[in-house]
């Protein structure tokens, strides 16, 4: 500023004085009435433009001066109250008279009709083996002082009774007045305790379901999901085999839930074990019944495309594959110069061509599993799980397309663990094809 | 709910009533009679037909019945007479595979065409299923194949891409010489009724299989000669056109192929085993576990 001053421009001098005047204006102006300092700020330190509700829109205060107000203490009666205590409190005096009415809460004070039975109903309608007079005339007592809040009457009761009980009691004491003080029964057959009758079992049997739910642990919900998924799983292989209606296909799906729930059995053990159990049934399973549902869903159809049940045939015979081996199995088709896609889908043409699929796709997985097992030797250790293959391999021959499942599954894992401790092999060779072993820390 | 999931589990593990099998009953039922002129058309019908009826209502299981249809389009360039937006003269058609008569199972055909079109939804109700129009553009031409009520209800979804140019860029349009692209597929229906197949089972348009031996079939009134009279495809202009596609060539190659692998992979499990041979020596020793 001085430079402008001495460089003689003296025009811009005068802002700075006028600066100064405005600022203590400002200040001056900060100073709201009515409200606070920090309040008038919030509102951005300047009074509003505009008034944000329309001042007109706002009701009219009605106060006609031509009354007069006076407030008073007074006291007052409760009509909601037994007996005639007299309260206090300040009340709005209109021209000299006290307002009028019953005290304004007082029609709050609703209370449950509980039903009175006299003791010759008792005799005819309500004896119970396990309930005296005595007790029915406490639980009524009760339900009508505490309106029907049963687990509060289920403290005060004398004897113990549950809640449940207490429940029946009454609302079965209630039907059977109302039945039988109803002139007809038709005209009561409306009413709720009469449709819908206290079921006392199904209630124990709901409250029980529904602690147990609330006292869930996170485990065992966890628990619970991987259940309901298996479930769901075995619902949908089920239907694919009811539908197709194969024999040789009831006898996998039977025992896909056998495995299922083997596999299920050990899941109370560590939970690494349980996924490696069912992702090594799962694919042998997955393999036939894929093809099974492709072919049940086919059927379904009833009216479909040759090159559209190719494609499903083709999805269900590489759903075990991955993208990449799909891919593989597209580039040697495309090597051997035969269309991707036949050009004249008949049936046989279809059936050579899904064939030829499978066959390239254990094709690959063998070189895979050669390529592995190369590798493999080279280490010392070199006992995985290729050892339990050759006699598999050798019993496989006819079944090449659920092998090709297998050591594909069994293939990815290795790839996976490669540097896993090694496992002892061969004194078990002749094991159960359907079930890779589960890889344990340790082994018998 | 731990109750709950033993609930479910043995729900699974019993077996659960089979009520599949004669389920698919009668929204067939009523059409057949469309095609047994005796029989009355009315749907609760209680009569000495119903038997007949039932018979040929069932449905034969394990087989099924197809027929091939080529569908595609032939294009002209209209050359001299060609105008901005009336290029080609152009015809999209469904047809039986040998140029037999698909109008044993279909119904009609529908096609959509592109929206620029005036009433883009063409139906043809009597074969030859075709359409001919003309045009610049080439567009994606939806066709639904509606079919008779004792072959399907549902009808089927076809979907061609219409082709005016040619292939090469040079685009050596002729006047004389078309574009014909067409496609080859089957129609299968799955689990026939006794019925149709009945009424199908010489109709050179239908592939049928050979029923097993001592399978007798409700006997059907045959087609009458008359229905067989319509237009008689082979007397189409376009069939000089169409492609003859036959399975021989394909099956060949697949065969070859297969052969191939079959080698490669019995040589893939004689070098497996020799490892695993190397390897039981290996691991003789015991080995630290």
């Amino acid at each position: 500023m001085d430079a402008k001053d001495i460089l003689g421009l003296p025009k811009i001098s005068l802002p700075i004085p006028q600066e100064k005047k405005s600022r203590p204006q400002k200040d001056s102006q900060r100073k709201p009435d009515g409200i606070s300092r920090e309040v008038y700020a919030l509102t951005g330190g300047v009074a509003p433009l505009m008034p944000s509700i329309d001042v007109n829109q706002l009701k009219k205060r009605q106060q006609p001066e031509n009354e007069k107000i006076t407030w008073e203490w007074l006291s007052f009666t409760n009509s909601a109250r037994k007996d005639d205590l007299k309260l206090y409190h300040w009340v709005r005096v209109v021209n000299g008279t006290p307002p009028s009415g019953d005290y304004s809460f007082a029609k709050y004070n609703k209370s449950v009709d509980v039903i009175k039975y006299t003791d010759e109903e008792y005799e005819k309608h309500l004896t119970d083996d396990s309930w005296t007079k005595e007790e029915t005339d406490q639980l009524f007592d009760l339900c009508e002082r505490f309106d029907l809040r049963f687990v509060v009457v289920a403290d005060r009761f004398p004897s113990s009774r549950s809640v449940e009980e207490l429940k029946n009691r009454y609302y079965s004491v209630s039907r059977a007045i109302l039945i039988a003080r109803a002139p007809s029964p038709a005209d009561v057959s409306g009413h709720p305790l009469v449709k819908e009758p206290y079921n006392i079992s199904q209630e124990i049997d709901r409250k029980r379901a529904l602690s147990m739910v609330l006292s869930q642990t996170k485990q065992q919900e966890r628990k619970d999901a991987e259940i309901l998924s298996e479930a769901k799983k075995i619902m949908e292989s089920r239907m694919a085999a009811k539908a197709a209606q194969d024999a040789e296909l009831a006898v996998t799906s039977n025992t896909s839930p056998e495995g299922m729930e083997k596999t299920t059995a050990p899941v109370e053990t560590a939970s690494p074990s349980n996924v490696q159990a069912t992702s090594g049934v799962a694919p042998l399973m997955s393999m036939a019944d894929n093809a099974a549902s492709a072919a049940a869903s086919l059927r379904m159809l009833r009216v479909y495309l040759r090159t559209y049940a190719l494609d499903q045939m083709v999805q269900a015979a590489s759903s075990s594959a991955g993208l990449r081996t799909i891919k593989r199995v597209e580039q040697f088709l495309q090597e051997l110069k035969v269309n991707l896609k036949p050009k004249v889908p008949t049936k046989a043409v279809c059936a050579e061509h899904l064939e030829l699929r499978k066959e390239i796709l254990t094709l690959l997985n063998l070189q895979k599993l050669l390529q592995n097992k190369e590798e493999g030797s080279s280490y010392r250790e070199g006992s995985y799980t290729e050892t339990p293959d050759t006699p598999k391999d050798r019993s496989f021959i006819p079944d090449s397309v659920s092998f090709g499942a297998i050591s594909t599954e069994r293939v990815g894992k290795r790839d996976q663990k490669r540097k896993g401790p090694g496992r002892e092999a061969p004194s078990s060779p002749a094991q159960s094809n359907k079930r890779p072993r589960k890889l344990k820390a340790t082994d018998s | 709910m731990k109750n709950g999931m033993h609930f479910i589990r043995g729900l699974f593990l019993k077996d659960m009533p089979q009520n599949s099998s004669k389920n698919h009953s009668s929204n067939q039922q009523l059409d057949v009679t469309s095609h047994t002129p005796k029989s009355p058309r009315t749907k609760m019908v209680r009569s000495s037909d119903d038997n007949e009826k039932k018979n040929l209502v069932k449905k034969l299981k394990d087989i099924e019945i197809s027929v091939p249809i080529v569908y595609g389009n032939i294009a002209f360039w209209l050359g001299k007479k060609a105008s901005e937006y009336q290029s080609h003269k152009w015809t999209v058609y469904v047809r039986g595979a040998t140029n037999e008569d698909l109008s044993v199972v279909v119904k009609r055909v529908v096609l959509q065409l592109h929206s620029s079109f005036n009433n883009p939804m063409r139906v043809v109700e009597s074969p030859p299923f075709e359409l001919s129009e003309s045009g610049w553009g080439e567009f994606e031409i939806a066709i639904t194949l509606h079919f008779h009520s004792d072959v399907s209800e549902k009808p089927l979804h076809l979907y061609h891409h219409l082709k005016l140019y040619p292939e090469d860029d040079s685009g050596s349009l002729s006047v004389k010489k078309p574009v014909v692209v067409e496609s080859y597929d089957e129609v299968v229906f799955a689990e026939p009724s006794e019925g149709l197949f009945a009424r199908v089972q010489n109709h050179p348009a239908v592939i049928v299989p050979r029923l097993p031996a001592g399978f007798s079939l409700p006997p059907v009134p045959a087609e009458d000669a008359d229905k067989r009279k319509r237009i008689d495809p082979k007397d189409n202009p376009l069939t000089q056109w169409f492609t003859n596609f036959s399975e021989a060539d394909e099956l060949l190659k697949l065969a070859a192929a297969r052969q191939q692998v079959q080698a490669q992979i019995a040589r893939v499990r004689r070098q497996l085993s020799l490892i695993d041979g190397q390897h039981q020596q290996q691991l003789k020793p015991p080995s630290e576990l």
